[in-house]
């Protein structure tokens, strides 16, 4: 930006200050002074004071133009002296011209600049200040409906995105400090390189508040890693998708829903975050089904899996407390979730009965016959959390309940046992064997206050063969 | 509707324009869009195919380039990509 030497004032025709002022700015030019006007509304203003058109703002955001009037002085290129709004002391002291407000009140305020009216900051910065932004342009034709040709660009998953203009774009970075340009994870299959910058842009489309943004992008950042295993995850042929549970205080303050449907439809933090994370994969990753996604049936879930666990009311410390994360603070854990299988169990009122219910239904998680290599969550109601809180179980007492109620002779779970070729190794016929790894069940607390329902989300290959639940701290 | 500009949420490995569709056998029945890109005498040259097209009963739809020196503008390419099935581009001097 070049500015010229001598005096530079920044004035718009709507602000009744710069009105009142504007003898002052003739006189300050019939003085002698070099002196150059940009009027950011009227480029007739003020008459007399042969004003630059400045409407398209593009000096007064270059300079950093917030009230008008603005006075600057300018030697070689350099602003030495700034002045805002109009006092007379000031104005005739800075223009050594004595009598330049003569007849004019000592004092008036400002008016804000055009350069931050509603809306303007981030279209000034999309029109002057792009170097912000590094991804490609993609021009929509006037006639072309722009959800169509985001579909037919393949962007979206089925469901109308939002357009992510540069504005959207901006106002989503505001929500975090990282630098655009910053490498959150290699996004597979194509191994990519996602930016804060493409995170934001597919969290726009999938219809984020900014305030959502740190959770994307923890979530992204335990998609990508080795242990959670993404990739194969993707490419699967079995329905699992990422599930992101998420803990601590940003899932209020955002206002995630942990009570009634919180595994279903109608918030918008929760349907939209794991959208993100999967408009991420699809996009930055190239990950569609079809390509790499070989999944047999797939589940709702994939379009999104995002859910707050309801900590105040939980009998239990929460799951990423219990998986390492300090308490109070904000974290998701990331699982590989093939689904939804909710059970029924309005009978019991001991612990002991509910745990037996919950181990019976366990079992099924991909095939009755087949252990320790499928893992689970388990999402327990208020109503059956009731029965432990009020039997003062620790969730370590409920684990060890169902770790021996899970655990089973091997000879009823061997290749050809009951008639099922399906099974366990022969080998296994003669030992006790354990539904789940050590780790493979996770327990969360969620759902609305009225029904004596849990709910089973089964997994997918577990640990080193496949995915791991990983947990990461939401950096606000 | 003003026009929109998006920003791009893929990994930028593909090119942002569409993969062109499969050039067609025949001409029968198809509407030929002819395109000229504002260069000296590309019109003689259009104007000369325009007239062995429709000789032969091809319905001919005529379009021009503002300017031979910047790509077509995304109007002018979706009002071709809705009215036409091929389009023939003239770049001769």
């Amino acid at each position: 930006m070049d500015l010229p030497d001598g005096y530079v004032a920044f004035v718009k025709a709507s602000c009744p200050t710069c009105q009142m002022m504007a003898p002052a700015l003739i006189r300050l030019r019939e003085a002698g002074s070099p002196l150059t006007v940009y009027s950011q509304d009227d480029p007739a203003f003020p008459d007399g004071a042969s004003p630059l058109d400045d409407s398209e703002l593009r000096t007064s955001y270059e300079v950093g133009v917030e009230v008008v009037p603005t006075l600057l002085r300018v030697e070689t290129g350099a602003v030495t002296d700034r002045l805002e709004g109009w006092l007379r002391t000031e104005w005739e002291g800075l223009t050594g011209v004595p009598e330049l407000g003569a007849g004019l009140p000592p004092y008036r305020a400002g008016c804000a600049s055009r350069t931050l009216d509603p809306g303007m900051p981030e279209q000034l910065a999309i029109r002057y200040g792009g170097d912000k932004l590094r991804s490609r342009r993609v021009e929509v034709a006037e006639l072309e409906d722009e959800f169509e040709a985001m579909f037919e660009r393949g962007w979206a998953d089925g469901l109308p995105v939002v357009p992510p203009t540069g504005e959207r774009v901006l106002r989503m970075l505001e929500a975090t400090r990282r630098d655009p340009q910053e490498v959150v994870a290699v996004v597979p299959p194509d191994l990519v390189e996602c930016t804060v910058e493409k995170a934001a842009i597919n969290a726009v489309m999938a219809g984020c508040r900014p305030e959502y943004l740190p959770v994307v992008l923890a979530a992204l950042e335990a998609a990508c890693t080795s242990e959670f295993n993404i990739h194969g995850l993707l490419a699967t042929t079995w329905s699992a998708g990422p599930v992101v549970i998420v803990n601590g205080p940003v899932a209020q303050r955002i206002g995630m829903n942990s009570g009634g449907n919180a595994l279903g439809q109608g918030n918008r933090a929760n349907a939209t975050i794991g959208r993100a994370l999967q408009l991420i994969v699809r996009n930055v990753g190239g990950g569609r089904p079809g390509g790499v996604d070989r999944a047999t049936h797939g589940n709702p879930g994939k379009y999104t899996f995002c859910f707050a666990e309801d900590e105040q009311g939980s009998p239990w410390e929460p799951l990423s407390v219990e998986r390492g994360a300090p308490v109070g603070t904000s974290a998701v854990t990331l699982f590989a979730g093939s689904g939804v299988q909710p059970l029924v169990d309005q009978q019991s009122r001991t612990p002991e009965s509910l745990a037996r219910t919950f181990a019976t239904c366990l079992q099924v998680v991909a095939h009755p016959k087949l252990a320790l290599t499928w893992d689970a969550v388990l999402v327990v109601s208020p109503e059956h959390a009731r029965v432990f809180r009020e039997a003062g179980w620790a969730k370590a007492r409920l684990r060890e309940e169902l770790d021996g109620r899970l655990t089973r002779p091997g000879a009823e779970m061997v290749r050809g046992a009951g008639g099922i070729a399906e099974g366990m190794p022969p080998a296994l016929a003669g030992a006790d064997v354990p539904k789940f790894r050590r780790g493979g069940l996770l327990i969360v607390h969620a759902g609305g206050t009225a029904g004596m329902f849990s709910a089973i989300i089964g997994g997918w290959a577990s640990g080193a063969v496949g995915s791991e639940p990983v947990t990461r701290e939401v950096s606000e | 509707m003003t026009r929109t500009e998006l920003l791009d949420p893929t990994g930028e490995r593909q090119p942002a324009a569409r993969q062109r569709v499969t050039r067609p056998t025949s001409l029968e029945g198809l509407t030929v869009g002819l395109l000229d890109i504002s260069k000296p005498r590309g019109d003689v040259f259009l104007d000369r195919l325009e007239e062995l097209l429709s000789g032969r009963g091809v319905e001919v739809l005529r379009f021009r380039k503002p300017t031979f020196t910047k790509p077509a503008p995304a109007d002018l390419r979706h009002e071709i990509q809705v009215k036409c099935d091929a389009v023939v581009e003239a770049l001769a001097d």
